[in-house]
């Protein structure tokens, strides 16, 4: 799927100026490459959750398509229930355009309190697009730790303490939680490489039946980095390999970016204020332990896609 | 005009009250005593019979939450629940109210866990008395057909659009047969009419933004909207109710007289309960004793002032109630009802009796206690008990 990117540069912004998402936030990047991608034509359900604060504050909204927010664990039950509708009037002769469904979630809102409700929506089939925006923790209510949170990062409910240093758990590892719904099209996809993100959204939406794509989304106030940073962040991730690139399409895998070098993931880990306990001596193991965890899956993950 | 008569439970009522009214969604998700409704709905989808999607969601939160959503897309809706399945979509029963969303609900009323329990209360549907919707309760399986039919021109007028939810008791009502005069489905299609939602989000062209964040610059006006809508619907249900009895001949209001005139006790009861009491005003009248019965079918928008006007002639009211509001003074239906006639000339007593917990039966000797209980308070002006039980073992 090729894509045209002066004539979507050309296309109206769908997503206005003016909102009140903090400096350096890539969230709202997402948000405008998502919807560059895939067309006025489009219908929103987001999830409670930051984007959705500070898209929507009455009487304004940021939004120029057709928008629902419902509540924090149901973006994707609530797009189930539209998409439902449009199926049901387009039988009836009382819609005959074709029309996107995207359903937005943070981590918070998809690996933790919304995977029911997304599962159930996933093994249904509908037609519609999911997409967490994933900036591993609850960044609207203040910084806690989420199912999405690595090991280690200090939250505000898994501070680095003086004897717990950050959290404790691994993350969960969403998008094979979701591949494992054998769903149509699965991804995973990143800011800074804008072309392989939009491509995937209009694959994903081109496709009959449920799609999801994680997308990683660098958060200055939560990670602790400067504004100006957060796209490099995101491809900094990807070079060493924490959030690899990559699709599964009708069971296929397919790794989309495979860096030359893989970068040392201390060096990502050391511009994140989150991560800077684990860099006094006794903490130190907990990054050989996290880069031995992202090279196992790394692995793993070119063994599925069948690269050497 | 022929009378179309069937034999059915209160469930199959209301699945054919939904398959003639057939609805563009229907999102279900399996709770006893509401199942055998959506399996019959579900049968009419799979045979065709209705060209209704439905959506089989993995929990009540989500079946409200996709209701919600189709709904907001312009398509008219059915859900069903019960007891803890209620309670689980209780945050989204909400926001379907709040976002004006005119969604209509079979609720068939069952008793809380826990202990978990499968029989008929009202402490799901009286939990949910404040959460902004229309409530019909229904005395039988025709009042179920009925309610369900009337629900749908009632959540969507234009003065109105807000959810409807017709209540009906578990197993009681639910599970037992009972003749139902039906109508044709022309006629019900006819009744119902088209669904022209103002606003969706299907329509493309117009994008709207459902659900924003409103603070307190807001929020208060927008809460005001829907209490002038509440306002607005005691009208639409009488109007609703006077077209549908020209059609059918059956009567509907805010809530069924029942020999009240010249009576000196009267019971005001709500559900199955209330057929059980007028067998029993009808065995005491035949004794000369002066009872009467006030079922009442309309509990949000309460009726306050129609209520305390067919009672104001009546020394003694005892309210029963089929829940408990721990540590109230009294249950919802005896608040209510007391407050609406604090400012009587002439108030009667007002007592209450809490009654069928968990499915508990009641029976005519115990009704008859209780009437001849409110009729010693005539003749003494004396209550010893403001607060009693039916029906319990000490």
């Amino acid at each position: 799927m090729a894509i045209n990117i002066k004539k979507l540069a050309n296309e109206p912004e769908l997503l206005a100026s003016g909102h009140r998402a903090c400096v350096g936030c890539t969230g709202a990047t997402i948000i405008r490459q998502v919807l560059r991608a895939a067309g006025p034509d489009t219908v929103i359900s987001f999830a409670t959750g930051w984007m959705e604060v500070v898209t929507t504050i009455y009487p304004y909204t940021a939004w120029r398509v057709p928008y629902i927010h419902n509540a924090f664990e149901n973006a994707a039950a609530t797009i189930s229930g539209v998409e439902t509708a449009y199926r049901a009037l387009l039988k009836k002769g009382k819609i005959d355009k074709k029309i996107n469904f995207i359903a937005f979630g943070g981590d918070g809102g998809t690996y933790d309190i919304g995977l029911q409700s997304l599962s159930g929506a996933l093994e249904r089939g509908h037609n519609f697009l999911y997409i967490c925006y994933d900036n591993e923790a609850y960044m609207n209510t203040g910084i806690q730790r989420s199912g999405a949170t690595p090991r280690g990062a200090a939250t505000s409910t898994t501070p680095a303490g003086k004897v717990i240093p950050g959290k404790p758990q691994n993350r969960k590892d969403l998008t094979a939680v979701i591949a494992g719904h054998h769903i149509p099209y699965v991804a995973q996809a990143s800011p800074h490489n804008f072309i392989d993100l939009m491509k995937k959204v209009q694959k994903a939406l081109s496709i009959d039946g449920p799609a999801f794509m994680n997308v990683l989304m660098p958060c200055p106030r939560g990670w602790r980095f400067p504004e100006p940073e957060g796209i490099d962040m995101a491809r900094h991730a990807v070079e060493s390999c924490f959030w690899p690139l990559y699709e599964i399409e009708n069971g296929t895998y397919k790794i989309n970016y495979i860096p030359k070098k893989k970068e040392p993931l201390e060096n990502w880990l050391k511009r994140q204020g989150r991560f800077k306990h684990l860099f006094i001596p006794k903490n130190r193991y907990i990054i050989d332990e996290l880069q031995a965890e992202v090279d196992k899956n790394w692995e793993e993950l070119k063994k599925k896609a069948g690269v050497e | 005009m022929a009378k179309n008569l069937l034999a059915l439970t209160g469930n199959d009522a209301g699945a054919y009250a939904v398959k003639q009214v057939q609805p563009d969604v229907a999102a279900v998700f399996p709770i006893t005593p509401q199942t055998e409704l959506m399996h019959k709905v579900a049968e009419y989808v799979a045979d065709g019979v209705i060209d209704t999607e439905l959506i089989t969601v993995e929990s009540e939160h989500s079946a409200m939450s996709a209701t919600v959503g189709a709904a907001a897309g312009g398509a008219r809706t059915f859900t069903a629940t019960a007891a803890n399945g209620f309670a689980l979509m209780w945050e989204i029963v909400y926001i379907a109210s709040s976002l004006r969303l005119p969604i209509v609900m079979a609720l068939v009323n069952r008793a809380l866990s826990a202990p978990i329990n499968i029989h008929g209360d009202h402490s799901d549907s009286m939990g949910g008395r404040d959460t902004g919707w229309i409530q019909f309760y229904s005395e039988g399986a025709q009042e179920v057909y009925d309610n369900l039919i009337q629900a749908y021109r009632i959540a969507e007028h234009k003065d109105v659009l807000l959810p409807v939810m017709a209540t009906f008791d578990g197993f009681i009502i639910s599970h037992t047969t009972e003749i139902v005069d039906t109508l044709t489905d022309d006629t019900v299609r006819k009744f119902v009419g088209e669904y022209k939602p103002a606003y969706s989000l299907l329509d493309i062209d117009h994008p709207i933004t459902v659900g924003p964040l409103d603070l307190y610059d807001w929020y208060f006006e927008h809460k005001r909207s829907q209490i002038e809508a509440t306002k607005h619907a005691r009208k639409v249900i009488l109007d609703v109710a006077d077209e549908f009895y020209k059609l059918t001949g059956r009567k509907y209001g805010y809530f069924d007289e029942y020999r009240i005139d010249d009576a000196e006790a009267v019971i005001v009861v709500l559900g199955s309960a209330a057929g059980t009491t007028k067998c029993v005003v009808d065995k005491m009248r035949k004794e000369g004793k002066k009872v009467g019965v006030l079922k009442l079918r309309v509990f949000r928008p309460f009726p306050a002032e129609e209520i305390a006007n067919a009672l104001k002639d009546v020394p003694v009211v005892g309210v029963l109630d089929r829940m408990v509001s721990f540590g109230g003074w009294g249950g919802p239906v005896f608040n209510e009802l007391r407050s609406a006639m604090y400012n009587m000339e002439k108030r009667p007593e007002v007592v209450n009796y809490h009654y069928g917990l968990g499915g508990r039966d009641i029976n005519t000797e115990q009704i008859e206690e209780t009437f001849n209980t409110l009729l010693e308070i005539a003749e003494t002006g004396e209550v010893k008990e403001r607060f009693g039980y039916i029906g319990l073992r000490e």
